[in-house]
């Protein structure tokens, strides 16, 4: 691997910047691996990350059906906080956090993290008296969270209007100071980098469609486009298509698939310093280090595979952007996108064995993986290396709706979708 | 937007409607005879295809009722609209491009 610092750059501008090579081979599949991750998002790349560089599992493979990084890693936007209510999501976010503040030096590629925190706003009775709840609940678990008036979000955040003529005022918000945003595309490449220089082979353009099995019923094997790969370990990591490639399997999973849409609008010069969030009226906004204003739409109300969805949830967020920022309304927006999400009934990850004997799922991120991304590769490779989770993601399992162990965010995550 | 065929008010914008996930789930007639696994399938356990989906829609702000849509997951168009109590319509693969929207 070429490694990046202000000498290879420096050499590189003296010749021409012809020197640089690939970020990672173009591997074509082997005969067999010791284990495969589906799924070249930044959770399966991730994941084939820490499974070579802190559990030795070398000879072990990414099958991506189209290429790194152009599924939900690129559609988000790329919002990093970790300011959950129960104790087990906290500790699984903030896990991530955590690695999200030294990735890019680890990892030797700059992914942007930009801890320029995350402010959600209160603009109900029910809403000042839920996140000062959530403040508590996240300062007992060593996350920090703090309250804010609205003149001090305002402070915080110039461009948002306080003022009580708006359908419903700014009543205090909630800051996470070190949450922010990172580059998407950053992440799963400074992964894909840093796991091909491992030796893991990162395999675009292969889908899989089948997995073998033996007569006990253990994994042996995938079948995909590009031909029968052997293999004891196939750990899935599929986003909205874990229904799809679980399926394979057998293994029936509590997940439903909906389309998330996102919109950019044109880049203008920074104007919006730090993430804001508004559950009640859905506005979600920050502004990319290229000036656009990257805007969060909802889920779409019915499950599909589209990756579209209806642009009347656009037009909603916008209203609600509008209203809340009146100095946007004049701004063009640029570009719209849908992603699939997987969600579950309790709007928290499955990350754990199945009843499949060597396949591993991480799936059920719905609409708010990114932010996961490190935290969530960690444990799971994990759990694939050891055959056992990770105390983290032990919670995280597929039977806690046999047994009504929900991990319920369903009404704690920071957007009602 | 997609546009919606309520089987008794015909074609309506879909914000006139609520999704209501899938259709013929029918509730154990003995809640306390279930175990815990069937009685978690029953609560959580849904179809998620990749295709062919049999869903319940409430026309919320028309007629107020309930019906059952087939749509294809895959292209959001619907294949037929049909009401409740009637069994699903036999129909397999994917929706014919330019059919229902």
């Amino acid at each position: 691997m070429q490694k990046f610092s202000a000498w290879s750059l420096l050499k590189e501008a003296f010749g021409g910047q012809q020197g640089w090579q690939p970020q990672w081979r173009r591997a074509a599949p082997k005969a067999e691996y010791d284990a495969i991750i589906v799924g070249g998002g930044g959770h399966g790349l991730g994941a084939a990350y820490y499974l070579a560089a802190e559990h030795g599992l070398t000879n072990i493979a990414v099958v991506e059906k189209g290429w790194i990084g152009g599924g939900n890693t690129g559609r988000n936007t790329t919002i990093i906080r970790s300011n959950y209510l129960f104790n087990e999501s906290a500790q699984l976010y903030d896990h991530s956090v955590k690695l999200w503040e030294t990735l890019s030096q680890v990892l030797n590629y700059n992914v942007m993290f930009s801890p320029r925190g995350v402010m959600m706003l209160a603009h109900t009775v029910h809403d000042v008296q839920v996140f000062k709840r959530h403040i508590h609940a996240n300062r007992a678990n060593g996350v920090d969270n703090e309250w804010l008036t609205p003149e001090e979000a305002k402070a915080f955040c110039p461009p948002l209007n306080i003022g009580d003529d708006i359908r419903y005022p700014v009543m205090g918000a909630a800051l996470q100071r070190r949450g922010g945003t990172a580059r998407h595309d950053a992440v799963a490449w400074g992964y894909a980098r840093a796991a091909d220089a491992l030796g893991v082979d990162i395999i675009e353009n292969c889908e899989v469609t089948g997995i073998r099995r033996d007569a006990n019923g253990a994994v042996e094997g995938i079948e995909t486009t590009r031909g029968a790969i052997r293999t004891r370990k196939v750990g899935v990591s599929a986003a909205g298509h874990s229904s799809v490639v679980l399926g394979m399997a057998g293994v029936k999973l509590p997940l439903e698939s909906f389309p998330l849409q996102a919109l950019v609008s044109e880049p203008v010069k920074p104007a919006f310093p730090c993430v804001v969030m508004s559950n009640s009226i859905h506005a979600y906004i920050s502004q990319s280090d290229k000036g656009e204003l990257v805007i969060g739409a909802s889920s779409d109300s019915y499950n599909s595979y589209t990756q579209r969805g209806s642009l009347h949830i656009n037009a909603h967020t916008l209203a609600a952007i509008c209203e809340l920022f009146p100095a946007f309304r004049r701004m063009r927006m640029l570009r719209n996108w849908g992603g699939i999400v997987d969600v579950t009934p309790d709007r928290s990850p499955i990350i754990a064995k199945t009843p499949v004997k060597g396949l591993y799922v991480n799936c059920g991120w719905g609409t708010g993986g990114f932010k996961a991304t490190p935290g969530s590769a960690h444990v799971f490779a994990h759990t694939i290396a050891h055959d056992e989770p990770h105390a983290i993601n032990a919670p995280f399992t597929i039977e806690r709706f046999r047994d009504g162990l929900l991990i319920d965010e369903a009404a704690a995550a920071a957007v009602a979708h | 937007m997609l546009v919606i065929h309520c089987p008794y008010c015909g074609p309506r914008p879909e914000l006139e409607f609520r999704h209501c996930g899938q259709a013929h789930i029918a509730r154990p007639l003995d809640p306390s005879a279930q175990t815990a696994d069937e009685w978690g399938e029953y609560l959580y356990l849904r179809e998620n295809p990749k295709g062919m989906h049999a869903e319940r829609w409430r026309h919320m702000h028309g007629c107020g009722r309930f019906f059952n849509a087939l749509r294809d997951t895959t292209t959001d168009f619907f294949v037929t609209t049909y009401k409740c109590g009637e069994p699903r319509p036999a129909v397999s693969g994917t929706a014919p491009a330019g059919g229902q929207r």
